[in-house]
């Protein structure tokens, strides 16, 4: 192929058309002026959306990554343009998002000398970036870039920042073509699968009376939902999943038996204490999944199967620990294991869940009070949608009722903040998992503490027509911090006594149409006037101001002492 | 008997690639988790082109273990190995500074040299450097023994550990943890061969 002469800017470009990233979050600035200068050339092969703040950007990378399972592109400037992608950043880290964050820099003779907007990015962003890069020379854009992209995707995804100062974008060179990476020698993305591991996973399996399989967003990052499936179908186990595993079986799926951890459902959290055989897939055993650790199935054998050698034995001790991509070792085990009739197992998660649609799920869903609640909401939409939507949440109660109540049909519907637990994350991230799925009904539920952390990106709805429905479930408190004081801090209410703007109008002010609701008679006709309208739509349910989530594993507590009130 | 939670000293031994901020990047696990590194080294292997890292910790096996796997997870970083002290062979060295005039006087040098194992590596009018190598314990007890006489500077460098059982890098430890997946050597074949695949 012949060179031809390409600034350090338009190679960035090239990059991302290459790597099929046609949509970019970004907010422009000094030190990354000359790649929105290239952009103005690109218009026609990129897409880029402009945000209203850079932790907007990223967050709605990261719904964009996790609705399309692409890799998220998001582009800011230097200093404070790239100090706000922090949190995205941290949030993607825990969350395994395949990210690939581009910062401009100062030119590379002002490192170091307290220059206008520089700030040393590189080691802000160490902890919470699986690599970053810092390119002050043009010539390592191509190679730098298929890397970043290559380690952003490939083995337990992560996020990936490349710094790239000002000189470096503008400086001309003579560009040799695009050549993705495939191989960096230190670097190996998923684990060598050894048979020992997988017969002694199949024979615990063989033997176990009481399997219980719990899953978690390694089935979706390692596009596993299919081979996960035929695992748990052909020997009939019960399968729970993390918050992040949720959408990967199809709620109606008979073996699926709910939600793990601190606000999941009762059985599965009740019978990870009575299982004999635990099998974790592709999940990490976060404390909001275990409560108190030596007390989490200390009398079952546990097999874990992870992608990310680290996981294995961090948190519990796996008697077998299954390295390797699950879509790889899952057929492997399927292979092994016998068909089995476990229907008087499911038998006891199905009491359990009776028991626990008595004391808890009915009045949720259908409330005797004169309150409306979150979980009859999430019900209505249930109705409405059929669980065809993308839901996206922020974090808080509103996000423990959606991912309790929600039901879906297929996976990547789910786009919630897990391991981070970021407030403000849902409605950038919802604008982000409309443009990775564009031809689903994106519904971001968010609370109204959360809503008014980054309420600014009503504006990139705004201008961008992006088709968005928000549904702002408004308790009047931080109902989450409001649940814990109530329960815990002997109802001492501390500043979590939050006050809302009229967020009908401001919506209205942004060109975007809105309701609300405050009384059970308009929820369903409100419901669906949002579905049905066509853009975006804001729509606030007032709820009750007091109402707790339950169940609840209290923290300190094992999941077997779960609280049902 | 050694239990897995119990503190010993281990000598990490680190495989890298040559890049900046990857000390930071392998410092980063010890700091956030609050572990105090008591001695680090980088130096060449004896691969060209491949860095390999000292770090000493007093630990426990489990969270050492678990340490070493959030270091091997690093892009850059190639493998990491862990061992207790009974596994390696170890030196650190140490430099002695005192006047001249005070340890001629009141002490016999030649004696000092031959009983600590030291070397004067520099004489000067006014002042002599020591230099000893070996365990801390021996390293130190010159530094006591000098200590009467005004020891005007001490300084001890960083453990650099030869891992017995270790055959090289180039070819990976075979009897390495057994559950330890990364034992595969595939990427060994490029090792040595840096520009036959990516690099930077």
């Amino acid at each position: 192929m012949a060179t031809k002469k390409l600034t350090g800017a338009q190679a960035v470009l090239e990059a991302c058309i290459a790597e099929g990233a046609e949509t970019i979050f970004g907010y422009p600035g000094g030190a990354i002026m000359p790649i929105y200068d290239a952009l103005y050339d690109y218009n026609d092969k990129l897409k880029h959306i402009l945000v209203r703040h850079e932790q907007g950007g990223i967050h709605a990378g990261q719904g964009y990554a996790r609705t399309s399972g692409k890799v998220g592109v998001v582009f800011a400037t230097s200093g404070p343009g790239a100090t706000n992608l922090v949190t995205g950043l941290a949030d993607a880290m825990i969350d395994s998002t395949p990210l690939v964050c581009i910062t401009g820099q100062v030119f590379a003779h002002l490192l170091g000398t307290d220059a206008f907007q520089e700030t040393d990015i590189i080691n802000i962003t160490m902890p919470v970036t699986k690599w970053n890069y810092q390119i002050t020379d043009a010539t390592e854009i191509p190679g730098i870039l298929a890397k970043a992209f290559y380690l952003a995707r490939s083995g337990r995804p992560g996020p990936v920042l490349i710094d790239i100062s000002k000189n470096a974008q503008i400086q001309s060179f003579d560009y040799e073509g695009y050549t993705p990476c495939n191989h960096i020698r230190s670097y190996r993305p998923k684990p060598v699968i050894r048979k020992n591991y997988i017969d002694e996973a199949v024979d615990l399996i063989n033997n176990a009376k009481k399997p219980l399989v719990i899953f978690g967003q390694g089935v979706i990052l390692g596009k596993a939902e299919k081979e996960f499936k035929k695992f748990i179908e052909k020997s009939g186990m019960p399968a729970a999943w993390t918050i992040l595993g949720l959408s990967a079986l199809p709620t109606n799926h008979p073996q699926n038996v709910g939600m793990l951890g601190m606000h999941g459902n009762y059985g599965p959290n009740v019978l990870t204490n009575e299982c004999d055989v635990l099998i974790a897939v592709g999940m990490r055993f976060d404390d909001r999944v275990t409560g108190r650790l030596d007390k989490y199935a200390k009398q079952a054998k546990v097999i874990h199967l992870d992608i990310d050698p680290s996981e294995i034995d961090k948190n519990v001790k796996a008697t077998v620990g299954v390295w390797g991509d699950c879509k790889e070792t899952l057929p492997l085990l399927t292979l092994g294991i016998q068909e089995k009739d476990r229907s008087d197992w499911l038998k006891v998660f199905a009491e359990y869940t009776q028991k626990e649609y008595d004391q808890c799920i009915k009045d949720e869903v259908y409330p005797s009070s004169k309150e409306m609640t979150m979980g009859e909401v999430i019900r209505i939409v249930n109705e409405t949608t059929k669980g065809d939507a993308v839901m996206v949440t922020d974090v808080g109660q509103h996000q423990m009722v959606t991912c309790r109540y929600a039901k879906f049909n297929e996976s990547r519907s789910n786009v919630t903040s897990g391991g981070l637990g970021t407030m403000g994350f849902a409605l950038p991230a919802a604008i982000g998992a409309k443009f990775g799925a564009p031809d689903r009904t994106v519904i971001g539920v968010i609370g109204d503490g959360g809503i008014q952390m980054t309420i600014q990106e009503l504006g990139t709805i705004m201008q961008t027509g992006v088709d968005v429905k928000i549904m702002i479930l408004n308790n009047q408190f931080l109902g989450m911090v409001r649940q814990w004081q109530e329960l815990f801090n002997e109802k001492r209410y501390s500043f979590v006594d939050i006050q809302s703007p009229n967020y009908v109008m401001v919506a209205k002010a942004y060109g975007i149409e809105g309701a609300k609701v405050e009384d059970r008679k308009d929820l369903v006709k409100a419901i669906e006037t949002m579905l049905a309208h066509k853009g975006s739509y804001l729509l606030e349910v007032m709820v009750g101001k007091e109402n707790n989530v339950f169940p609840m594993v209290p923290q300190g507590c094992s999941v077997s002492e779960i609280r049902l009130k | 008997m050694e239990t897995n939670t119990e503190k010993q000293e281990y000598t990490i031994t680190v495989y890298t690639e040559n890049q900046v901020g990857l000390l930071n990047r392998i410092a980063i696990i010890f700091s956030r988790r609050k572990i105090n590194v008591e001695s680090l080294n980088t130096s060449p292997s004896e691969i060209a082109g491949i860095h390999r890292f000292t770090i000493v910790v007093m630990e426990s096996r489990d969270v050492v273990l678990k340490v070493v796997r959030q270091i091997e997870k690093q892009v850059e970083v190639l493998k990491a190995y862990f061992n207790t002290n009974d596994e390696i062979v170890w030196q650190e060295l140490a430099l002695y500074k005192v006047l001249s005039e005070e340890i001629t006087e009141k002490v016999k040098v030649e004696r000092l040299l031959r009983e600590y194992g030291a070397r004067a590596v520099a004489i000067r009018k006014d002042f002599i450097v020591f230099e000893t190598t070996g365990h801390r314990e021996e390293t130190n007890k010159l530094m006591k023994a000098l200590e009467p006489f005004g020891l005007v500077e001490f300084v001890r460098s960083a453990r650099v550990a030869i891992i017995k059982e270790s055959s090289g890098f180039h070819e990976k430890l075979k009897d390495f943890e057994q559950r330890e997946p990364s034992e595969d050597v595939i990427e060994n074949e490029y090792l040595g061969k840096r520009e036959a695949v990516f690099t930077m």
